[in-house]
């Protein structure tokens, strides 16, 4: 167990020597040293170990003891640790398998194709990790700890703001680095060196014989700067959890959306959300621009996806383009661009001569090369109701096998039906998917024994056997409308923001100790760093020394131990310049 | 025709690096035959490797300051006057590599009429530039000694880069035109290169760490600094990466929240990015945490950087999601 300066800061006891003693030190007593040391960089871990040896004692562990114990276990650095580890193990499911939230689709072929497997995943939700309750416990657990964590480093912190640098150890020839300089002292040494750490910074007190100086109390304060801002930064999720919404809608060139539940294809909202809470506004798509790669390096790539839209907020209108990173805005709520597809323009008439459909049909895509499928339903046709199953294919090749697109942009647009009949349907105001067909109580249209299919292009038309028939006129396109509210991003992302900054001052700025120090003729210079990596400590104390005139030349400090002049001798100087290279990198 | 000068000059980076690492690894060949060092008395290991006597300052046991017997010392001085020919050759290469691999990176943007980071390919070749460069500047501030594992990382690096990922000059997909894309990548390229220097340093701390145990400190291992120089250079590295990386993550998180309209999605290359940041904050609290820093604290920051290249490319390759668009 190494006598590390973290547990065993000695400086907060008016007995240096006990602590900088020899290592015997067993870990039970070096960390009860370190608990009741108020300020150690570790208050949580050395915490829960005085908690431990006080319950041990007792003997009986009564009910607020135990309590009082799991706590002081909870809010344990060593707690903090393993909790760390298993959300990072906890969240790596969620990203090798598929999840309900985003691919439910995919979930579903996976439980077909394991039903076993599949099925235990299921039960135990890892088919959407995020949202179960395992891990919901992970994180919160993390954040009860680091809540309590921080509140007794809070206090402490503001006790410390007020303390005085600590009193000067006795032998300062056993810190890390020490200059002692034999008949170089003046009378007015101290104050000189008061002077001088104040002008470096330095929060100074004054003692008989000593100066005592200490810098770099805000290292603590980003510390818990830092894991504050964690906690608002969850807070500032869960208000968004709680109170946003997002819908997503499908618009067809010429057609309006209006912010309405209604209008939605797809809602989902937090717990508090209320209908009231959508700003009513219309967006009419009025047309959509798509351009792909045509050069020879990634042929088929988008290249520019841009809507134009005219957007009414008020009954003002106004023309307004939405493009993949540039959102409509429009009160607290935002209108992306998440995604675009084929419609095809189609009149099916039925036997009687009547107009039975007429409009923009939506197909999905299923390709890079935005192969699209879907369904054209003529529910009125009478006498029997019509349907069609439709492949469209923006630019078509190989139609007699079945068909493929060969390239996104429509260059050679191609519509590919097969037709269906039956009797006519009750109504019954059940919901139909509109991109699948229920073929139930429907007949397929036959030629010579074979499912009947032809080509369309923009344009033409088709009769069908037995009367009736339907025209594809052109193709359009259709973009995916998100609309979001995410009330409390600003405290998302002020969060952040500010527990960056906090985690800079905490990990940049050095803590460090120095005394300068008179007995008889003797002046002493030491100094302590209380963080890793004393890099430009010898430095500093050298200038603090030359600041204060004492001699170049320095003699080694008569301790027990080796001096700490560990900057002598040529074989290190390329070590220290190699530190303070790191160092420099390592500024904010 | 910058297209064409940046290829050539990618290629020729992987065969100048291939040259440096030789004579890096020559450097380390002669070392070898030098007097092995053993672990100073001044210096006492614990059991998870750390130095005993928290304050006590640290005996070095680089090679250059063991005194041999005075008839050796003769022959000991010229081998090490080679060893040490060997180095400075292998920091020339070096050098003269990273000037063509930076004309490479420069002539790939000019050739994009962009930053040269929009796919898997330009990514890598950007982020090892980032690395080199950090050990130049190291390396002239006399931690020459970290050039055999850096030219090992970026020949193989470099050398995936032009032959696996290679893909021709073409203009971004219009979901990374935005000025986040410039931010996010450069924080997470810069940050991955320390990162991985970091890492480099741990790994190193382990074997200097495990050579001084048994008492064999010989070749290569002689000539770097004490464990605990090491692991204190190794913090730094990753204590300068983390906040870089957690601002990296969150000007993602800003830009998703522009192109998708939501800030955080669990698409899968976010989530590794939250785990490798996860691990990380393990590492800093490991090095206050009573028995975790040293050795454990180290593997762990190795977990690290596995987690760091698997989200690069395991992600990229195995798992499709929505950042798969910059694919290979
Ligand atoms: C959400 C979980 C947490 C994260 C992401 C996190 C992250 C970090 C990071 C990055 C550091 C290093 C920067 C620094 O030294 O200030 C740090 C330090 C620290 N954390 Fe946490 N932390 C978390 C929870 C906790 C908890 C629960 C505790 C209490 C047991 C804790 C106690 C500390 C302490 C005492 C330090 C200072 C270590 C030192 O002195 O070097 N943290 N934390």
């Amino acid at each position: 167990m190494p006598a590390d300066k973290h547990l065993l800061d000695p400086f907060e006891q008016p007995e240096a020597e006990a602590a900088f003693g020899p290592d015997g030190a067993s870990e039970a007593t070096a960390e009860a040293a370190a608990a009741e040391a108020p300020s150690g960089g570790t208050g949580g871990a050395s915490a829960a170990k005085s908690g431990t040896s006080r319950t041990r004692r007792s003997g009986t562990l009564r009910a607020s003891e135990t309590l009082r114990w799991l706590w002081t276990q909870l809010t344990s650095m060593r707690t903090a640790l393993v909790l760390l580890f298993a959300l990072a193990l906890a969240a790596i499911p969620g990203s090798l398998l598929p999840q309900r939230p985003t691919s439910p689709v995919r979930v579903r072929e996976f439980i077909t194709a394991n039903p076993q497997l599949g099925g235990f995943y299921n039960a135990i939700g890892m088919f959407d990790v995020y949202a179960s309750p395992w891990f919901a416990a992970i994180y919160l657990l993390l954040f009860v700890s680091l809540v309590g964590c921080i509140i007794p480093r809070v206090g402490v912190y503001l006790r410390g703001l007020r303390a005085q640098p600590p009193r000067t150890p006795r032998n300062l020839g056993r810190l890390p680095a020490h200059l002692a300089f034999s008949g170089a002292s003046t009378p007015e040494v101290l104050d000189r060196a008061e002077h001088l750490l104040r002008t470096r910074r330095f929060r100074v007190r004054r003692l008989p014989d000593s100066v005592s100086a200490e810098r770099g109390y805000v290292r603590e304060l980003g510390n818990l700067v830092f894991h504050v801002s964690l906690v608002f930064l969850l807070c500032g999720i869960a208000w968004g959890a709680l109170f946003g919404y997002k819908g997503s809608v499908a618009v067809v060139e010429g057609q309006s959306f209006s912010n309405t539940l209604t209008q939605f294809d797809d809602f989902t909202s937090g717990g508090a959300f209320r209908a009231g809470q959508l700003v009513p506004f219309t967006v009419t798509l009025d047309s959509f621009e798509a351009k792909f790669e045509t050069g020879p390096v990634q042929r088929g790539a988008a290249r520019v996806f841009r809507a134009n839209t005219t957007t009414t907020v008020d009954g003002v209108s106004s023309q307004q383009t939405l493009e993949v990173n540039h959102p409509l805005v429009v009160g607290d709520s935002t209108v992306h661009l998440v995604g675009h597809g084929y419609a095809v323009d189609v009149t099916v008439t039925d036997a009687g001569g009547d107009v039975a459909f007429e409009g923009p049909v939506i197909l999905l895509p299923q390709d890079g090369n935005f192969l699209s499928v879907g369904v054209v339903k003529a529910p009125y046709a009478r006498p029997e109701r019509l349907a069609f199953e439709a492949l469209f294919l923006p630019t078509a090749v190989d139609t007699e096998n079945g068909g493929a697109s060969v390239f996104p942009d429509a260059l050679n647009p191609l519509l590919l039906l097969n037709a269906w009949s039956g009797p006519p349907k009750q109504a019954t105001g059940a919901p139909e998917n509109v991109y699948s067909l229920d073929t139930t109580g429907l007949t397929q249209f036959t030629v010579d024994g074979k499912p009947l299919r032809f080509t369309l292009a923009p344009g033409e038309g088709f009769d069908l056997p037995g009367g009736g028939s339907i025209a594809f006129h052109d193709w359009k396109r259709w973009v995916s409308l998100q609309v979001s509210s995410t009330p409390g991003l600003w405290l998302v992302f002020g969060s952040v923001l500010v527990a960056v900054a906090g985690l800079c001052l905490s990990l940049f700025v050095r803590p460090r100790r120095v005394w300068v120090k008179v007995s008889g003729d003797r002046v002493e210079v030491a100094g302590l760093d209380r963080t890793e990596g004393r890099g430009g400590l010898d430095d500093e104390l050298v200038l603090i020394a030359d600041g204060l005139g004492l001699a170049p030349a320095p003699t080694a400090g008569a301790g027990s131990n080796p001096p700490a002049t560990a900057s002598a001798g040529p074989a290190t100087d390329a070590d220290h310049a190699a530190q303070r290279a790191a160092e420099d990198e390592g500024k904010c | 025709m910058a297209a064409y000068w940046s290829n050539l000059a990618m290629v020729t980076s992987v065969v100048v690096y291939l040259f440096a690492l030789a004579a890096f690894a020559a450097e380390w060949a002669a070392a070898r035959r030098l007097e092995p060092v053993d672990a100073p008395a001044g210096v006492l290991v614990g059991s998870d490797g750390t130095t005993l006597g928290g304050g006590l300052p640290v005996v070095e046991t680089a090679g250059d300051s063991t005194a041999g017997a005075a008839s050796s010392e003769a022959r000991d001085a010229k081998a090490r006057l080679r060893v040490d020919l060997f180095g400075r050759m292998g920091l020339g290469l070096t050098v003269i590599a990273w000037g063509v691999h930076l004309a490479g990176v420069v002539t790939r943007g000019i050739a994009a009429e962009r930053f040269p980071w929009g796919n898997m390919y330009e990514f890598v070749t950007a982020a090892l530039l980032f690395v080199v460069t950090i050990y130049l500047v190291l390396a002239f501030r006399g931690v020459r000694w970290l050039g055999l594992p850096v030219t090992l990382l970026v020949v193989i690096g470099q050398g995936l880069a032009v032959t696996v990922l290679y893909v021709a000059v073409a203009p971004l997909v219009p979901a990374l035109h935005s000025v986040w894309f410039i931010i996010h990548i450069v924080a997470a390229a810069v940050a991955g290169a320390a990162f991985n220097v970091g890492g480099l340093l741990s790994i190193l701390y382990l074997m200097k760490t495990r050579a001084v145990r048994r008492g064999k400190v010989r070749g290569y291992l002689a000539k770097l600094p004490s464990p605990q120089r090491i692991d204190e250079l190794a913090y730094k590295f990753h204590a300068f990466a983390f906040p870089l990386w957690t601002f990296a993550i969150a000007a993602g998180a800003v830009w998703a929240e522009y192109a998708w309209g939501r800030f955080w999605g669990w698409d899968p290359k976010e989530t590794w990015s939250l785990v490798t940041w996860v691990v990380y904050a393990g590492y800093l609290h490991a090095r206050a945490t009573a028995g975790w820093r040293g050795k454990r604290a180290a593997v762990v920051a190795i977990v690290g950087l596995v987690c760091f290249w698997f989200n690069f490319v395991g992600i990229n390759l195995l798992v499709s999601g929505l950042h798969s668009y910059a694919g290979i």
